[in-house]
C-alpha cells in the first residue's frame, strides 16, 4: 500500500490549482451506499443526520477517497417547497407529483426559508459533524440543485420545457424566486462547514438544450447564482455533455466541471486546461458489472487521458454512484487510483 | 423555410402550412410517410449524434403530433390498421421520455394507450384489456429499469404475448441492460422506436 503524502484536502486544493499533487484525487459521490453500513432503509437512514455523517466517515475511512459528501438526495430540496418524496428499498428517491400545476401558479410562490426545513436541517446538521471531525484535511462537498435544474422536479421536464420556450416572464419570475433560495441554501451549507458547493444544472446541458437557449438561459441564472455564492463552486451537468458550451461555462465562474462519459476526456482536458479542473467522468451504470480488470482498465485510461498536469479529479459521471454498484468494485476503483494515479507521471 | 428548419427553429406556424397545403383529406398517411417520418428520423439522428438537444427533439414532435392529429384525428377510420401500442414509465414520475416517445408515435399515426406512470402489475392487466400488441417501456431510474424484468414475469405468469420495448437513460448508458431485463427490443430514441416497434412484430417496412 502506498503511503500518501498530502492530506485529502491539500491533494484537492493542489490539483484545482492546476498543478500536479501526490497522486490523482479520487471523488466517490456516495450517498445511498451509507445505508448498508447500519443496514437500515434508505428512507430511514436520511432521516439520521447523524448516521449520514458517520457513514460517510466509514466509507471515506474504507475506499480512501478524497471527499465528504453530505448530499442526500435531489429531491429533498423540493420538499421543501412542499412536494413529497417516493422512497425505495434500492434507489434514491424520486420527486413526487410536482407542486406547480399551472404556469399562474409562479406568480404566488415564495423561496422557502431554509431554517423552517428539517430536511434541509438535517443536511446542515449532517455538514456540521463532518467538519468537526474533519477539521482542514477533507473537503466537504456541499450540494445544490441550480434554479434553473430544480423547475424538472418542481413543475415536471415537459411543463418546464414549455416553460422555457413558450413563457418567457413566467420564467424569468420562476428563476428569479429560485435564484434566492439556491443561493440562500448554498451559502447555508457553506456557513455548516462545507468547503465548495457542487451546483447541479443538467437542464443546461447540450444533452437537454442546444447551446444558443442555454446562453439566453441558464448561463445567466448561473452567472447570477455563483457569484452570490459565498465559496468555490463546481458545475456537474449529471451525466449530459458539455464541451460545446465550454467556455461559457468558464465565464459563469465555476471551478471545475463535471464531464460525461458520452464526451473525450481528453478532449474535455484540453479544452479546459488551465481554465478549469474537470471531474469525471466513469459510467455508474455499467460499473455494477465491472470486472477487476474492467475497473483497472477503465481508472487508467481515465487517468492517462486526463491527469497530466492536474486540473483533474476521478470520479463518476453522474455524481452520483448507483446504490447496486458492489463495494468491491468501489475497492477496485480506489486500488486502481493508488496503482496508476501516482505523480510525478 | 424547409420543414426540419421550420421544427428546429420552433416555427409552428411554417410548419404546420407546408403539410397543410399539400392536404387534400385523404393523403394523411401519404404526407406522414413523405414529409413528417423522415424528418423526425433525421432529427432524432441528430440528437443521437449529439448535434441537436433533447429539448429540440421534444418540441419537434410536439408539433408535429400536433400537426398529425389536425389532418389525421385520433378517431380516423384510417389508423385501425395500425398495431395498438401502450407507453409507460412503470412507476418513474420522469415523463419526458415517454412524451417525446408517444409524440413521435403519434406523428406517424399510431394510436397510444399512455398508462402514466403505472406500476408492473397495473401495467400488465391494462395491456391484456386494450390487446395491446407492443408496450413501450421508458424509465430513467436504474432501479425502475428493473421493473421491466417484473413486468416480463408477470406476462409469462400470465400467458401475456405483448412484446416489450424500452428506452430511456440507463438502457443507454449500458446497452446490454434490455437483455437483462427480459425485453424484446431497445429504441435508443423515440425515431428508433417505430422500426424496433415493426421488428418485434415481425413486419417488414
Amino acid at each position: 500500500m502506498i503511503r500518501d503524502e498530502m492530506t485529502p484536502m491539500e491533494r484537492v486544493l493542489t490539483t484545482l490549482g492546476h498543478q500536479e499533487p501526490d497522486r490523482v484525487p479520487l471523488f466517490l459521490l456516495l450517498t445511498t451506499q451509507g445505508s448498508r453500513e447500519f443496514n437500515v432503509s434508505i428512507e430511514k437512514y436520511f432521516s439520521k443526520p447523524e448516521m449520514v455523517a458517520e457513514a460517510q466517515i466509514r466509507m471515506q475511512q474504507k475506499y480512501g477517497h478524497d471527499c465528504y459528501y453530505p448530499f442526500y438526495y435531489a429531491s429533498l430540496e423540493v420538499e421543501a417547497w412542499g412536494n413529497e418524496s417516493i422512497f425505495y428499498y434500492d434507489a434514491p428517491p424520486n420527486s413526487g407529483r410536482p407542486v406547480i400545476h399551472n404556469f399562474e401558479d409562479i406568480s404566488s410562490m415564495e423561496a422557502p426559508d431554509v431554517c423552517e426545513s428539517p430536511q434541509l436541517q438535517n443536511v446542515l446538521k449532517t455538514t456540521k459533524l463532518l467538519k468537526k471531525h474533519a477539521g482542514g484535511d477533507v473537503p466537504i462537498i456541499g450540494v445544490v440543485m441550480s434554479p434553473f435544474a430544480l423547475p424538472t422536479m418542481q413543475m415536471g421536464f415537459e411543463k418546464y420545457l414549455d416553460l422555457i420556450y413558450e413563457e418567457p416572464d413566467m420564467f424569468k419570475e420562476l428563476m428569479r424566486i429560485n435564484e434566492e433560495f439556491c443561493i440562500q441554501w448554498a451559502n447555508a451549507q457553506i456557513e455548516s462547514g462545507a468547503t465548495a458547493i457542487c451546483y447541479f444544472d443538467p437542464v443546461s446541458s447540450s444533452t437537454i438544450i442546444p447551446p444558443e437557449l442555454y446562453r439566453k438561459t441558464g448561463f445567466k441564472v448561473a452567472r447570477r447564482t455563483l457569484s452570490r455564492i459565498n465559496g468555490p463552486t463546481a458545475t456537474h451537468m449529471a451525466s449530459g455533455r458539455c464541451l460545446p458550451i465550454i467556455n461559457d461555462i468558464v465565464e459563469t465562474g465555476t471551478a471545475v466541471v463535471c464531464t460525461s462519459v458520452l464526451e473525450d476526456l481528453a478532449e474535455m482536458k484540453a479544452a479546459c486546461k488551465n481554465k478549469i479542473s474537470v471531474l469525471g467522468n466513469l459510467n455508474g451504470i455499467e460499473m455494477r458489472n465491472w470486472s477487476r480488470q474492467e475497473t483497472e482498465d477503465k481508472v487508467k485510461d481515465a487517468i492517462q487521458k486526463a491527469a497530466s498536469g492536474g486540473g483533474y479529479i476521478l470520479s463518476d459521471n453522474h455524481g452520483e454512484i448507483p446504490y447496486p454498484v458492489p463495494s468491491e468494485v468501489l475497492k477496485n476503483i480506489s486500488e486502481s487510483v493508488n496503482k496508476w494515479g501516482q505523480y510525478p507521471r | 423555410m424547409e420543414f426540419k428548419e421550420a421544427l428546429l427553429s420552433l416555427n409552428r406556424v411554417a410548419a404546420k402550412n407546408q403539410i397543410t397545403r399539400e392536404f387534400t383529406g385523404d393523403n394523411a398517411f401519404e404526407l406522414i410517410t413523405k414529409f413528417i417520418t423522415p424528418v423526425l428520423e433525421s432529427i432524432g439522428e441528430m440528437w443521437t449524434r449529439g448535434e441537436i438537444a433533447l429539448s429540440q427533439e421534444y418540441m419537434a414532435s410536439k408539433i408535429c403530433e400536433e400537426i398529425v392529429e389536425s389532418i389525421l384525428p385520433l378517431e380516423s377510420p384510417v389508423r385501425k390498421n395500425m398495431p395498438m401500442i401502450g407507453i409507460t414509465t412503470l412507476g418513474d414520475e420522469h415523463m419526458l421520455g415517454k412524451r417525446i416517445v408517444a409524440s413521435f408515435l403519434k406523428a406517424n399515426g399510431f394510436n397510444i394507450f399512455d398508462y402514466g406512470n403505472m406500476g408492473p402489475e397495473i401495467v400488465a392487466q391494462k395491456v391484456r384489456e386494450d390487446s395491446v400488441e407492443v408496450l413501450m417501456a421508458s424509465t430513467l431510474m436504474l432501479n425502475l429499469a428493473f421493473e421491466v424484468k417484473k413486468l416480463r414475469s408477470i406476462f409469462e405468469r400470465e400467458g401475456i404475448k405483448t412484446k416489450i420495448i424500452v428506452g430511456g437513460a440507463p438502457f443507454l448508458f449500458d446497452s446490454d441492460l434490455w437483455k437483462e431485463v427480459g425485453a424484446d427490443a431497445m429504441a435508443v430514441d423515440a425515431m428508433e422506436s417505430v422500426d424496433k416497434i415493426h421488428e418485434v412484430l415481425g413486419v417488414s417496412t
